[in-house]
């Protein structure tokens, strides 16, 4: 297994490398602490709006220029905002690699932010909630992120609220880049063919003089303990009814969360590659034609959030013959805990899903930037580790401590069936 | 480090059988994995059924792993996620695709249970009634999904009825209804066969020992009914056809979808068009289009062009999601890039840049075992040889200007593209 090295430039950048040599490609990962929890009211989808501007350019690196140097090298770049954090990475033939260096250096203090790129990427931003918006599964998650999080900064989605969207200026965006793009508050990381000396030498050429300022004081709240199931409605047009229920969960760094991740494991089978239809859930909602589908969401996040089950319904059941059959699921757990044969399915099928997501040097780079963002050192090293030292006993005590119905969060979607039309006109 | 050109697939480094009854085999090592990958196609899409039984290829594909003659759904499953390997089959218009993922150690039980779900199926009933109700749950919410129905409406004006692309792969609601275990049984025994089955096997496993497992599962498959592979045809061009309007309630954004009949993939101007087509809506940012469309009017975030390029005409795509306001700048927005790309050549630049973007990105394409699996097959399956890949840079950079500016000139005419847009009504639409 290669090993991870860590430094820290005497900015405060930190820097983790790994060396992988089965392919001539490097994946180079830039992450800042800051995503969309760290957001007040007024400048919600900021953190993902910057983001976008860190595309259009710095006085070096005009927009476009990137775009183009990077293609034309064969390899890919993109970047990504959660609640947490906001990630940039180009992966790229090893002997290419300079350029992103170079570009997210420049970038980290030298972006442009011209007025008129903002207003275009005012409306890009907009069509892109809107996209969302046409998924009616999306409005019932925006509601269950409200319900559940009164105070703390994950009751926004990450692209903002509208009202945001159309009201925040261009010195917003630039107060919340200037504040969060800094050495002390980033991890750079790079996985595969280099020698980690010289990799080292030039991340200090690109970042070393870039000045040191204090990691930010980030804004977070946190939230107030939940007095009892909260519950919402949502009606969107359609044909197709959904059922979701979440549970509160500790942050990814306590030793619950791992727990917690074998637990769904048995109930969803979210095991990565595996499928899930030896899961409790699919025997119960799906092979029973309750459901179309189910599926959970266990999230490794900085702050405490949410664990989530959520159910597609077939024509013609209801979201309370889900709701029954759920709630009993989750009983029997808290009654009777799992199998020796269950654990051990969830074991092989944790080895199995963390080979297959660590196989490319991105996923690689893209586990250690997390371990950064988390502030857990070895999240990726350790990792199958932690996860196969889960007992069934800790599963019993994680699920009476953590699926409690006064820490429920149940949204409904009832659709409504307004007929589609189709008209044809003469182009 | 061994240099990329060494270890790039080609013919001296994969393994190739071809067996008795006609499954022919690749298998490639990739030693610096855990894991093995399996990617197959059998010549059972949906181009094989009726339009009356719209999906039936899809559905079968999805029966598979329902019910063996040896073990029942649960133990087949088990036997999968027990040891966290995947399988799934899927039913393409052309092909039965099969892919499967597991520990290398794992092969010899992923393998057997491919061998058992293809030959020995037996398509239990409460199985399908299941699948048929997951289907039709599909097909209820994706008639609300603008994307979907924009696709849709486009896919079938620029195929005639006449034609299997005019359909798609999964069906609708009363041709769903309709199939019966019957239907099943009798497809499977006329189409799920050895013959024209393509295998591929990329991991970490000795090359012979992959041989001679399948050698031992898939080698004695036999099936004499199997029918004759089918063609398509490439249909005629609709002329000057009509604006596709679909309206879908409850919606803030359109999505428009323009089509024209794309090159297949065996076309000598394959890889012109597919030149073309990166200028024009895929390289930088989604290209002239993207630039055009996103970054300088801001009008959408995304608006792309896309080329099928599979074993038919399939279709040569631009799409964009816009504010019902701006369906129509988006459009005309498009078309003008079109007929740019249609009445002049690209510059010298452009080719450069896209020849560079096509040929640098392969390794990056041959990092993952699927990534590599794909690869191989696409060799195999379109008949491209197994040295392609160490011919590509070649044939990329022999391409001119001209070849461009011909390809797009045929494929993409813009009074005859079919234009599609899902939305709201637009007195429902947002201020």
């Amino acid at each position: 297994m290669p090993q991870t090295t860590r430094h820290t430039l005497a900015n405060g950048l930190t820097i983790l490398l790994r060396e992988a040599h089965s392919a001539p490609i490097i994946s180079w990962w830039l992450g800042y602490r800051v995503g969309s929890r760290n957001e007040p009211s007024g400048i919600t989808g900021s953190s993902h709006w910057v983001e976008h501007m860190m595309f259009k350019g710095t006085e070096r690196f005009p927009a476009g220029l990137l775009d183009r140097e990077i293609d034309r090298a064969g390899g890919q770049w993109n970047a990504f905002t959660s609640m947490d954090y906001t990630m940039y990475f180009e992966t790229l033939p090893a002997d290419k690699i300079d350029i992103a260096m170079a570009a997210e250096a420049d970038r980290m203090a030298n972006a442009s932010f011209d007025t008129a790129e903002t207003e275009s990427e005012r409306t890009v931003i907009i069509s892109e909630r809107q996209g969302a918006e046409n998924q009616p599964t999306f409005w019932l998650a925006e509601e269950i992120r409200a319900a559940a999080f009164r105070v703390h900064g994950y009751h926004h989605e990450i692209i903002g609220d509208e009202t945001d969207l159309r009201s925040m200026t261009r010195d917003d965006l630039y107060a919340h880049y200037r504040r969060h793009y800094c050495p002390a508050n980033a991890v750079a990381v790079a996985v595969g063919a280099f020698d980690s000396a010289e990799m080292l030498t030039k991340i200090e050429r690109f970042f070393g003089d870039i000045e040191a300022q204090p990691a930010p004081r980030l804004f977070a709240r946190p939230e107030p303990p939940q007095q009892g199931e909260r519950r919402v409605w949502v009606e969107r047009p359609g044909k197709t009814a959904f059922y979701e229920i979440c549970h509160r969960i500790p942050a990814a760094k306590h030793e619950d969360w791992v727990k917690l991740k074998v637990l769904d494991n048995v109930l969803s089978g979210s095991g990565g590659a595996s499928d899930n239809k030896t899961s409790r859930l699919y025997q119960t909602l799906v092979k029973t034609e309750i459901a179309a589908g189910v599926g959970a969401m266990i999230q490794p996040t900085i702050d405490p959030y949410l664990y989530s089950i959520i159910v597609t319904l077939r024509d013609e059941r209801s979201p309370a013959e889900a709701e029954a059959v759920l709630l009993a699921e989750i009983a029997r757990l808290q009654a009777d805990g799992i199998s020796q044969a269950e654990l051990n399915r969830a074991r092989k099928q944790a080895k199995a899903a963390f080979a297959y997501s660590t196989e490319s040097v991105t996923e690689q780079a893209y586990w250690l930037a997390q371990s950064f963002v988390l502030e857990q050192e070895d999240w990726f090293d350790g990792y199958l580790e932690r996860l196969t030292r889960v007992s069934a006993a800790d599963v019993l005590d994680v699920a009476r401590r953590y699926l409690q119905p006064n820490q429920r969060i149940v949204g409904i979607l009832q659709p409504s069936d307004p007929a589609v039309e189709t008209a044809k006109e003469t182009a | 480090m061994s240099s990329y050109l060494d270890s790039m697939p080609k013919e001296d480094n994969i393994s190739r059988v071809e067996f008795d009854n006609g499954l022919a085999l690749l298998v490639y090592e990739n030693r610096a994995v855990q894991s093995v990958n399996i990617t197959a196609s059998l010549p059972a899409g949906s181009i094989y059924e009726s339009p009356e039984r719209s999906g039936l290829a899809s559905l079968l594909a999805s029966a598979l792993l329902t019910g063996t003659l040896q073990r029942d759904f649960d133990a087949i499953h088990a036997s999968l996620e027990d040891i966290g390997a995947a399988l799934s089959m899927r039913g393409q218009m052309h092909k039965l695709g099969l892919f499967g993922k597991a520990l290398a150690e794992d092969l010899p039980s992923l393998l057997a249970t491919a061998n058992e779900a293809l030959r020995y199926p037996t398509f239990p009933a409460e199985h399908l009634e299941r699948l048929r109700g997951e289907r039709l749950t599909w097909l209820q919410y994706s008639s609300f999904d603008t994307r979907y129905r924009a696709g849709k409406a486009m896919r079938e004006a620029l195929y005639p009825a006449s034609h299997p692309y005019h359909y798609g792969a999964f069906g609708d609601e009363a041709t769903i209804a309709a199939i019966s275990q019957a239907d099943l049984r009798d497809f499977h025994a006329k189409h799920v066969g050895p013959a024209g089955m393509i295998l591929v096997i990329v991991g970490n496993v000795a090359r012979h020992e992959a041989v001679q497992l399948v050698g031992e599962t898939l080698g004695d498959w036999q099936n004499p009914a199997q029918a004759e592979p089918l063609s398509v045809r490439f249909p005629a061009a609709p002329s000057n056809p009509e604006r596709q309007t679909v309206f879908v309630p409850g919606k803030t954004q359109c999505d428009i979808s323009m089509g024209a009949l794309g090159p297949a993939r065996q076309a000598p101007d394959y890889l012109a068009a597919s030149l073309a087509n990166s200028v024009l809506g895929e390289f930088g940012m989604m290209g002239r289009i993207g630039k055009s469309v996103r970054e300088e009017q801001g009008l959408a975030y995304y608006a792309y062009s896309h080329l099928g390029g599979g074993y038919g005409p399939d279709p040569w795509v631009v799409s964009a999601g816009v504010n019902p306001e701006n369906v129509e700048k988006a459009i005309d927005s498009m078309l003008e890039q079109i007929e740019r790309l249609r009445g002049e050549p690209v510059s010298d630049e452009d080719l450069a840049d896209n020849q560079s973007y096509f040929t640098g990105r392969l390794p990056l394409r041959l990092e993952s075992n699927e990534g590599i699996s794909a690869q191989i097959h696409a060799m195999e399956s379109h008949q491209l040889g197994l040295n392609y890949l160490s011919q590509y840079k070649d044939k990329i950079y022999q391409i001119s200007k001209q070849d461009l500016l011909q390809a797009a000139q045929r494929y993409l005419d813009p009074d005859n593209m079919v234009i599609a847009v899902a939305g709201p009504q637009p007195e429902s639409a947002p201020a």
